[in-house]
C-alpha cells in the first residue's frame, strides 16, 4: 500500500489503513469463527465419543476412531454413497446437456430472447423445499399432473406407476426435479461463456471456410469449457450435500433408495440421536466437500483470470 | 451490433431460419418449464375436490369455478361440527366462514401461516442487513488493503459456504441449546448471517474492485480521512452492487429449509418448514398448500426480475461477470 501510494499515505489523518483493515475484517471473522469454525472443532471432538444429544447426562466415553471405522466399513453407508453418486452424476449430465443446449440456442439472439431467458431462470430461484413439496403433488399417482401428462402421451394408465413410491422410479423422480430446477443455472453460466468468445475468432474461421460443425468443435466448445467446468463443479458440490428438496419429495424412500448422504446424516443425528456417530459421518462428508471446494476455487480463479 | 460493427457481424450473425428454430425450441422449453408453477397457482384457486379430480381441471370458469377456499383454509384453522350445531349458528359474516360451513366446519381461529410468514420476513431481512453490513466492510478491506494471508482468509470465508448444512446443524444444535438460542429469531438471524456473509464478501469485493481507487485518493487529497472516503465516495459508487448482494442474501434466507426444520419448531419457525405440514382433514389440503406456496413464491418472482442483470454474478460468487 505504502509503497504504491507514498504521497497519500502521509497525508491521511485519523485511523491508519492497517487499523481500518482489521476493524473491517474482524467482525466477519469473529462471526465465522463462532458459528462455523468452533462448531466444526466441536464436531471433530464429538466424533471420538459416544455422546448422544438426547441424553446429555449419560457418562461420556472416548471411543477413538471406532465411529470412523464403523462408517467406512459399513456396506449400507456405501450404498447411500452410491445413491448420492447416481444422483450427482445424472443431474450433472442432464443439466449440462440441457443447460448448454439452451444457452447455445439463446445465443442465436432471436427476438425476445431476454424475456424467455428470465422466464427459464425462475425455477432455480425458488426454495428447494417448497419445490420438493409441490412436486410431490405433481407426482401423485392418479391425480398428479405429471402422471396425467405421461399417460396422455404414452397411453400408460396414470395410476399404474408411482414416481415416488417405486424403487426403480424414485431415483429418477428426484433427478427430474433437480434438473428442472438447476438446468437454468448451467444455462446462465454457459451463456456467459458463449458471449465471452470474441466475434473475430468466428470471422477468421469463416474466412478459412471452416464448417459450422468444425467451428463448434474447435472454437465454441473449448472456449466455453472453463465455464462449463465451473457450473459442473458448483452443481457437484451442491448436489453432493443435497438435503431439502429430496427430504420433502421422498425423505429417502421408498426404503432407502433415494437416501442421499445428507438424509442418512439427518436420520442418524436427529432421529436416532447418535450424535457421536453422526459427527464422524459429518466430518467424512466435510473432507469430501472440502476437497471438491478446493478444486472449485482453483477453477474459479482460472475463469477469473480470463 | 450497430454502425460500423454491423458489417463485421454479418458474417457470423445467425440467419433468420436459425433464429426461428432456436427461438421455437427455447420458447417451448420455457413454456413446459413454467407449467409446474402455473399449476400451483391454479390449484390454489380450486376447491379441494376440484384439485384432485381426474382428468385434471385446467381452465378456470370453463372446467372449474375458482374458489378462495384454499386461501381461507391457509389462514384459518377449522373444526368439524354437527349439522344441528351448524344450523343453530347465526348467518356467516364472511365469505370464508360461509365456505367453511358448507364443508360442515366452523372457523375456530387464525392458522399459523401468518406468524411463520412474519418470521420468514424478520429473519430474512435481519440476516440480510447484518451480512451486507459486515460483508461491505470486509470486502472493502480485502479489496483495498494489504491483508496478511488474504487469499487464505478469502478461501476460508468461501469454504464455510461449502459445508453440508446438516453437518453444521449438529454442533449448532448443541451450541444453541447451551446458549438458549434454540428456536429463537436471533439464533436464526446469526446462523443465516454466517452463511450469507461469505457470499456478501465475495460478491462485494468484486463490485468494489471495479470502483477506481483514484476516486478515494482524490477525495483523500482533498482532506477526507480514509473512513470518510469510504462512506462518501465508495459506498455511493457501490450501491448497485450492495443492493444486488442484499437481494441474493434475502433470497437465500427466504428459501432456507435445512437449518430451519432442524433448529426451529415453533416461535422462530419460518415458512418453508411450515408449508409442507399444512394438513387438512383426511390428507393434505392441496389448495391450501398451493395457496401458501403461491404467496411464498411471489416475492421471489419479483426479485428474480429485479436481479436478472446480476444473477450470473451472484450464483458464481462473483467469478463470472458480464
Amino acid at each position: 500500500m505504502r509503497a504504491a501510494y507514498p504521497p497519500i499515505a502521509h497525508r491521511v489523518r485519523g485511523l491508519s489503513d492497517k487499523a481500518i483493515a482489521w476493524i473491517f475484517i474482524a467482525p466477519t471473522m469473529i462471526l465465522l469463527l463462532a458459528i462455523n469454525l468452533f462448531p466444526l472443532i466441536w464436531t471433530i471432538q464429538l466424533s471420538f465419543t459416544n455422546y448422544r444429544a438426547n441424553r446429555p447426562n449419560a457418562p461420556l466415553r472416548n471411543v477413538g476412531l471406532e465411529h470412523y471405522q464403523t462408517i467406512l466399513s459399513d456396506p449400507e453407508i456405501w450404498q447411500r454413497m452410491q445413491a448420492t453418486a447416481h444422483f450427482v452424476f445424472w443431474t450433472i449430465l442432464l443439466q449440462t446437456v440441457i443447460g448448454f443446449a439452451l444457452a447455445y440456442l439463446i445465443d442465436r439472439k432471436f427476438r425476445g430472447h431476454g424475456f424467455w431467458t428470465t422466464l427459464i431462470l425462475i425455477p432455480m430461484m425458488l426454495s428447494p423445499a417448497v419445490v420438493g413439496n409441490f412436486w410431490t403433488f405433481l407426482y401423485q399417482p392418479q391425480i398428479g399432473l405429471f402422471n396425467y401428462v405421461v399417460s396422455f402421451f404414452s397411453g400408460i394408465p396414470p395410476s399404474s406407476f408411482q414416481m415416488l413410491g417405486d424403487v426403480n422410479l424414485s431415483p429418477w423422480a428426484i433427478i427430474i426435479v433437480d434438473t428442472w430446477m438447476w438446468a437454468p443455472y448451467v444455462m446462465l453460466i454457459c451463456l456467459a461463456g458463449l458471449r465471452s468468445i470474441p466475434d473475430y475468432i468466428y470471422e477468421a474461421a469463416e474466412v478459412d471456410r471452416a464448417s459450422n460443425w468444425r467451428q463448434f468443435i474447435s472454437i465454441t466448445l473449448p472456449m466455453c469449457l472453463p465455464f462449463i467446468m465451473l457450473a459442473v463443479l458448483f452443481r457437484g458440490i451442491e448436489n453432493f450435500k443435497m438435503f431439502d428438496m429430496v427430504n420433502l419429495l421422498t425423505s429417502g424412500g421408498p426404503g432407502s433408495t433415494t437416501e442421499l448422504a445428507s438424509i442418512t446424516l439427518k436420520r442418524a443425528a436427529f432421529e436416532a440421536w447418535r450424535t457421536g456417530y453422526s459427527s464422524a459421518f459429518a466430518i467424512i462428508l466435510f473432507v469430501a466437500v472440502f476437497g471438491l471446494a478446493n478444486i472449485y476455487v482453483k477453477a474459479l480463479n482460472k475463469v477469473k483470470a480470463r | 451490433m450497430s454502425g460500423a460493427l454491423s458489417t463485421a457481424h454479418s458474417v457470423v450473425a445467425p440467419s433468420g431460419r436459425v433464429k426461428l428454430l432456436a427461438g421455437t425450441i427455447v420458447v417451448l422449453y420455457a413454456l413446459v418449464a413454467i407449467v409446474p408453477l402455473l399449476w400451483i397457482g391454479l390449484t390454489s384457486i380450486k376447491t379441494p375436490p376440484d384439485s384432485i379430480s381426474y382428468p385434471p381441471k385446467v381452465v378456470p370458469f370453463l372446467h372449474f369455478e375458482p374458489s378462495i377456499e384454499g386461501y381461507c383454509n391457509l389462514f384459518n384453522t377449522r373444526s368439524r361440527q354437527t349439522a344441528d350445531y351448524l344450523a343453530s349458528l347465526p348467518p356467516a359474516n364472511s365469505a370464508c366462514e360461509e365456505i367453511t360451513r358448507s364443508r360442515s366446519m366452523v372457523v375456530v381461529g387464525p392458522s399459523n401461516y401468518v406468524p411463520r410468514f412474519v418470521n420468514s420476513l424478520i429473519i430474512a431481512f435481519g440476516s440480510t442487513l447484518l451480512s451486507v453490513g459486515l460483508g461491505t466492510c470486509a470486502a472493502y478491506a480485502f479489496s483495498r488493503f494489504k491483508v496478511p494471508l488474504k487469499d487464505d482468509l478469502l478461501f476460508f470465508i468461501l469454504s464455510t459456504r461449502m459445508m453440508p448444512p446438516i453437518a453444521v446443524a449438529i454442533p449448532i444444535f448443541l451450541m444453541y441449546r447451551e446458549l438458549g438460542l434454540s428456536d429463537t429469531r436471533l439464533g436464526m438471524i446469526l446462523l443465516y448471517t454466517s452463511v450469507n456473509v461469505s457470499l456478501a464478501v465475495w460478491l462485494l469485493k468484486g463490485f468494489i474492485d471495479e470502483i477506481p481507487r483514484e476516486y478515494e485518493e482524490a477525495a483523500m487529497i482533498d482532506g477526507y480521512t480514509r473512513l470518510q472516503a469510504f462512506r462518501k465516495v465508495v459506498l455511493p459508487q457501490a450501491t448497485t452492487g450492495i443492493v444486488a448482494t442484499a437481494i441474493f442474501c434475502l433470497i437465500f434466507a427466504w428459501n432456507e429449509y435445512a437449518f430451519a426444520v432442524l433448529l426451529t419448531s415453533g416461535t422462530a419457525q419460518t415458512a418453508p418448514p411450515f408449508i409442507p405440514i399444512i394438513i387438512g382433514e383426511g390428507g393434505q389440503d392441496w389448495p391450501a398448500v398451493a395457496a401458501g406456496t403461491t404467496l411464498f413464491l411471489i416475492p421471489i418472482l419479483v426479485f428474480t426480475v429485479l436481479l436478472r442483470k446480476h444473477l450470473l454474478r451472484g450464483i458464481t460468487f462473483g467469478a463470472v461477470r458480464k
